[in-house]
């Protein structure tokens, strides 16, 4: 029987991290998903900057979901102002939003999970054996880079986006230039949610409390109020009164938790089990065909949410894209004054939460971050905890991948969570 | 390296975002190709295969903060014939050198519950301060096709040509109009290496040095300009100590700031 499991620095993630898993009788004993990256000090950083260079400094939290960080803080710092934004920078956020789900979805679907299901080590490998899969893949992840350059300038660290709305409209003509394109990516999108349901996934149904920003009227990206499964509906502003950090030593990390106590589950699987009546009509469609049945519960399964959330996302840009026609300013004024305020928006990987207040100047005062994979840290040692007894009598090098498939199915961005996260570099 | 051996390549993460590694993996019509004449032994982010070194070509991205990366990076260079510096926190510590202009421990006292747990250097250093760097690739984020030209050019046995001028060159080139001269708004593209395309001006804002300081900057004549413009007390000094803040020539810059 297995006695431990231990991946010293997990691939196909984004940061640095490791898992370590020591049983006892066919029991986890200890369970750590552990953290190498070197902390960061953003919210260090930010005290004492004005507030129009905010939205670019949280964007280098993560080049994978820089948007995701410029949104969550521009809403926030907008709220501690008083700013109401125009209608028209709020789709055209909302479109920006889709560029980076596209390139983030479409990247862990097939380079970072699907390798796991089908496996391969990589999807070069898998390249080797199904050329046309990963060429596709890539084409369906570069629309989604390709949207972000033509509103932002490029697609990682992207330039345009600031408090108050844009410092200028994107020209329409290279946005609908897209749409081509975007029409490809929602045919090939599609297709990738008949693809996924088809993998062969391991089996594990867990009981989660799924927490995930709703809106009734759109699919919730770009904000929302805090919608959770298990208990009543909460605004951003009121997110961090019932949505804990608490400091647990064994991990090294600052573990959310609900304010009774429970882990949370944050990301593709919660949006698509509180909000799936909010998808576009195609997305409903093809969640309709597959058959999948609701709340799917399932974290490996989280691939299929992240399918049907891409046909969302390329929908919901062709509509933008049709309707994208700016006119007048493309920002509000800064009328500068000392405040507080809060702002979320739905990362990639789930609920991203951001509070600042400035002073007078419009200089930071104090920042604070709550990253999505932070959040999902004690999930992860949850599902690792009921995965363990289906998985010690597997020869080892399968239990270890199937454990690190886990892992890797939450999408864990590392280099977000770090940059607040408690840690401690362990010394051999 | 020339003929049917195919160089091995290896791409490795310091302290940064992933967003440099990333830029390899978002050279989506290249890719297959670029796998096909290399072949990558050690990438974590894209594989789990890892061949044993040494390794033709190491890439590297992000700055040293920690005593374990001091370390690491020695024995990097020691499995790497070639090595790659890979953006600005490679090459000038990055925004994590933010933290070199202040009192580190202070940062991590409003930051962390129990600093006393932390393992970090006061200084966050660029990768040329450990170990002899071949080549440096500027950029936050780099542009891929200076990549992808810098992989070429060492697989061809040339040098990489990279732009030997500034923003402002590239900005004249797409027809944006200067932003300092027309609207006085800051911007350090007169000073920055170029590589970006100009993106900052030609969406109505000033450059903010991302790419970091271009050989031939003239900083004693523009930082007192920008200083006459500042929309906000001490905009001239934010703009320098940015992500390329700890690069020589940014840091003189700044130093050089009496508020």
């Amino acid at each position: 029987m297995i006695e431990k499991i231990e991946v010293p620095a997990l691939a196909r993630v984004e940061g640095e991290g490791g898992l370590y898993i020591k049983l006892k009788n066919g029991q986890a004993e200890e369970i750590r998903v552990d953290i190498y990256e070197p902390p960061r000090f953003f919210e260090g950083f930010l005290q004492g900057r004005f507030l129009q260079e905010v939205p670019d400094i949280t964007a280098r939290i993560c080049g994978i979901c820089p948007v995701a960080y410029q949104m969550s803080s521009v809403q926030a710092l907008e709220s501690a102002l008083g700013i109401t934004i125009s209608d028209q920078t709020r789709l055209l956020r909302r479109l920006m939003y889709c560029g980076e789900y596209i390139e983030s979805h479409a990247l862990h679907i097939y380079l970072l999970q699907a390798p796991d299901l089908l496996g391969k080590e990589s999807a070069l490998e898998l390249a080797a054996v199904a050329p046309e899969v990963v060429r596709n893949a890539l084409r369906l992840k570069k629309i989604g880079n390709d949207l972000l350059k033509a509103i932002g300038g490029r697609s990682v660290h992207p330039v345009n986006a600031c408090v108050g709305g844009f410092y200028r409209w994107p020209d329409v003509e290279p946005i609908q230039a897209l749409l081509p394109e975007l029409e490809w990516g929602l045919e090939a999108s599609l297709e990738t949610v008949r693809w996924a349901v088809t993998l062969p996934y391991p089996d594990l149904e867990l009981d989660y409390e799924f927490v995930a920003l709703h809106r009734p009227d759109e699919y919730a990206v770009y904000d929302g109020e805090v919608w959770s499964s298990k208990r009543k509906a909460v605004s951003v502003d009121e997110f961090d009164k019932v949505y804990l950090e608490e400091h647990v030593r064994h991990s090294n990390a600052l573990h959310s938790r609900t304010i009774d106590g429970n882990p949370y589950l944050v990301g593709p699987l919660a949006r698509l089990n509180l909000n799936h009546e909010q998808l576009s009509p195609l997305a409903q469609k093809a969640l309709k065909e597959s058959n999948i049945k609701l709340p799917l519960c399932n974290p490996y399964k989280s691939l299929i949410a992240r399918a049907i959330e891409l046909v969302d996302a390329y929908e919901t840009a062709i509509q933008l894209v049709k309707n994208y026609q700016p006119t007048g300013k493309a920002y509000v004024p800064l009328a500068l004054k000392a405040g507080v305020g809060a702002g979320a928006s739905e990362a990639p990987r789930g609920l991203l939460f951001h509070r600042y207040a400035v002073d007078a100047q419009g200089l930071v005062l104090r920042a604070r971050i709550v990253p999505p994979t932070a959040q999902n840290l004690p999930r992860m040692e949850e599902d690792l905890k009921s995965l363990v007894p289906q998985i010690v009598q597997l020869p080892h090098a399968e239990a270890t991948l199937t454990a690190e498939h886990l892992v890797r199915a939450y999408d864990p961005c590392i280099s977000c969570a770090t940059h607040f996260l408690k840690l401690k570099i362990e010394e051999d | 390296m020339s003929g049917s051996y195919k160089p091995k390549v290896a791409v490795y993460k310091f302290s940064s975002c992933d967003g440099c590694q990333l830029s390899l993996l978002n050279l989506e019509d290249e890719l297959l190709d670029l796998a096909g004449a290399v072949e990558i032994a050690y990438f974590l982010e894209a594989t789990r295969a890892v061949k044993p070194g040494p390794y033709d070509i190491g890439i590297v991205e992000g700055s040293i903060t920690t005593p374990h990366e001091e370390e690491r990076i020695a024995d990097i260079r020691h499995e790497c014939k070639l090595l790659i510096a890979l953006g600005t926190c490679a090459t000038a510590g990055g925004i994590q050198a933010l933290r070199n202009f202040t009192d580190a421990s202070r940062l991590a006292d409003n930051v962390y519950p129990h600093p006393e747990y932390l393992s970090y250097l006061t200084k966050a250093t660029p990768i040329s301060e450990h170990v002899q760097v071949d080549l440096e690739i500027w950029g936050c984020p780099v542009n891929k096709y200076m990549v992808l030209e810098a992989i070429a050019a060492l697989l061809q046995n040339r040098k990489p040509n990279f732009p030997p001028y500034s923003v402002c060159m590239e900005c004249k080139r797409r027809g944006a109009v200067c932003v300092l001269v027309s609207q006085g708004i800051p911007c350090l593209g007169p000073a920055t290496q170029a590589g970006c395309g100009a993106i900052c001006p030609a969406n109505g804002r000033g450059c903010y040095g991302c790419f970091g300081p271009w050989p031939g900057a003239n900083l004693e004549s523009l930082t007192p300009a920008l200083k006459d413009l500042e929309r906000y007390p001490g905009e001239t000094a934010r703009l320098l100590r940015n992500f390329a803040g700890y690069a020589p020539a940014f840091r003189k810059a700044a130093d050089s700031i009496k508020e």
